[in-house]
């Protein structure tokens, strides 16, 4: 099961990956936002996936499911989701005041 | 248990959802923001002295023992960081209404300070690094609504930059952790250090240090991964600048340092690895500064060089080098707040922040023009100021730990880190008067900056007075047991 995971969460941080090389600013944002699920995946497979047992340790269980990932995943995709919001809106600003959504156009050496 | 340790974050914090409420009237936020930075001030000096009486204050959430709980530890190292964030913040804050229009002011501006500020004493005192990692996007929050403040085109140009950048590293980060944990089992950082040394390939815990490594030296701004950070701090209003160049950065390296003092102290070929990268940093830091003609540029591509400088002494890592680099790090975070604003008032009495442009400034702004000269003195480490200090140890370590090719080059930066400072000073203040040039008033302008020049003189000239502390911090990094056992308690 875990073997499954770790190839999904592969193949989505290689699109996530080749989705920020490009040139095109939704593209990016899509790119990062696959990379975060990507690495969500991956979190979930770090404590071993068992179904069944209960995240609770008493004396003489030794099935049981680790719950420290779950509560990371959880914080994780909350960021995660603000964070995106954030570049969606900036991504919609930049594109409307700067006339463009192409990333070569929008280097630039002025300031101010 | 001391609930004392959480009062830097909780404070802040709550300050900046308070002043969300006021953001339309600016009398009010204006004095709620300094008032309330002043009683967090009192509060962290409170706090710092009880941890040097005392020894760490270890917090355990909900009484959750570690490693089980969440802790946050104000140990020697963080709380000293946590007072000069607020030290700095204090001057920040107290320039602001002057430097910021009061548009921007009215957009939550103290909000997304506050906020700043606690996620920055959240990163600095935690000790758990999955805790680190959402104190980070804490702050990053924060910053990414102060950098895009206004919404220039420039400034959505290079902010979406930055957003990206870090979010990515961000990811990284998590990741990382995932690993870490897949390895060691815990998240909590003295439990990771304590189980690090029982873990039998060490080839996994290397490339989990590199990544590490790869995501803080992101943050930090080092070489080769600081070309998203000078032209982003450059965009936003100037008292932001001063707060990135001074904390963003330097939680970075600061999270380097815990890192690799307490957990992957054993890895041998770090030390090389990092000696490289922080003479780097120096060369390639100051060849910015130097190749630029805008004074808010100039002053962020001084930031790469500073940081290099951090690093060497954590790469040296003898006692010596190590007091120099907290040295160093706290000099550091002062000076660039200073020299940040100081750019800041420069751009604003002369109407431009080309040094082409410019010229003849002394004899409209005489008092601006000798803080700024001291202040370069002070960033390039002319005795008696504080860079002197932090760079003597720094070398006094190199030369202990016998690197002496890294003295040469530290040295010959320093040279030109004063060069670039001042040509600000030769371009925009030598020269003929312009009679054009109307003068505007400076008043309450120069005062936050000369708080943190003579904090600045006084860490210098009081080294005798300081520096048994910053050996005392020294002392501690090089023995993680220290660590270990005051938060384990074992």
């Amino acid at each position: 099961m875990e073997f499954i995971i770790c190839i999904l969460a592969g193949i989505l941080f290689a699109t996530g990956v080749y989705n920020i090389l490009q040139k095109q600013l939704l593209r990016i944002a899509i790119g990062t936002g696959l990379i975060s699920h990507a690495a969500h995946l991956f979190i979930l497979t770090m404590g071993k996936l068992k179904r069944g047992q209960p995240p609770i340790i008493l004396e003489g269980i030794t099935e049981y499911t680790d719950p420290l990932p779950h509560a990371l995943i959880l914080t994780s995709i909350v960021i995660s989701f603000g964070v995106t919001s954030v570049v969606l809106v900036l991504a919609y600003r930049t594109v409307n005041e700067n006339n463009t959504d192409n990333m070569e156009q929008l280097r630039g050496n002025e300031y101010e | 248990m001391s609930n004392l340790a959480v009062l830097p974050i909780i404070i802040p914090l709550l300050a900046g959802i308070l002043l969300a409420f006021f953001h339309n009237n600016l009398r009010i936020s204006r004095f709620l923001s300094k008032l309330f930075i002043l009683i967090n001030l009192i509060v962290v000096v409170y706090v710092t002295y009880i941890v040097f009486q005392e020894g760490s204050l270890i917090l355990e959430t909900g009484s959750w023992v570690a490693p089980y709980g969440i802790v946050f530890v104000a140990d020697y190292f963080s709380i000293i960081l946590v007072l000069t964030t607020n030290l700095l913040s204090v001057a920040c804050l107290f320039i602001a209404p002057k430097l910021v229009s009061d548009t921007k002011e009215k957009f939550y501006y103290y909000t997304f300070i506050f906020l700043l500020i606690s996620g920055v004493s959240g990163a600095f005192l935690t000790g758990d690094l999955f805790n680190l990692f959402v104190f980070f996007e804490v702050l990053l929050m924060a910053s990414y609504g102060l950098i895009v403040l206004g919404g220039d085109k420039v400034q959505l140009r290079e902010s979406l930059k930055y957003v990206l950048i870090n979010l990515f590293s961000s990811v990284i980060f998590v990741t990382t952790v995932a690993f870490l944990y897949a390895v060691v089992g815990t998240v909590n950082m003295a439990h990771i250090a304590e189980r690090v040394q029982e873990v039998e390939q060490q080839g996994v815990l290397t490339t989990i240090a590199i990544v590490l490594f790869f995501v803080f030296g992101t943050k930090a701004a080092l070489f080769p991964l600081y070309y998203w950070m000078p032209k982003s701090y450059v965009v936003p209003n100037p008292v932001t600048s001063a707060l990135f160049g001074a904390l963003l950065t330097k939680v970075g390296i600061y999270s380097i340092i815990r890192i690799f003092t307490l957990i992957f102290v054993e890895v041998e070929f770090t030390r090389n690895f990092f000696i490289v990268v922080a003479a780097l940093s120096m060369i390639f830091g100051v060849i910015g500064a130097l190749s630029t003609n805008d004074v808010k540029l100039l002053i962020a591509y001084n930031v790469i060089p500073s940081i290099g400088f951090i690093l060497l002494g954590l790469a040296v890592f003898n006692e010596t080098a190590l007091a120099g680099s907290v040295y160093y790090l706290v000099h550091d975070m002062i000076i660039k707040t200073a020299l940040f604003l100081l750019a800041g008032v420069i751009t604003y009495a002369a109407g431009t922040s080309d040094l082409r442009k410019m010229g003849g400034l002394i004899h409209h702004y005489p008092v601006l023009g000798w803080i700024l000269f001291i202040s370069a003195f002070v960033l390039a480490g002319i005795p008696p100021f504080s860079g002197f200090i932090g760079k003597l140890l720094l070398l006094k370590g190199s030369f202990e730990g016998e690197q002496i090719v890294i003295v040469i080059i530290a040295l010959l930066t320093s040279l030109l880190i004063l060069y670039s400072v001042m040509k600000i000073f030769i371009h925009g203040f030598w020269g003929e008067k312009n009679e054009q040039l109307e003068r505007k008033s400076t008043s309450g302008l120069l005062g936050p900056i000369s708080f943190l020049l003579i904090f600045s003189i006084f860490i210098g000239v009081g080294a005798e007075f300081v520096y048994p502390y910053i050996d005392t911090i020294a002392t501690y990094l090089l023995d993680p047991e220290l660590y270990i056992h005051s938060v384990l308690k074992e």
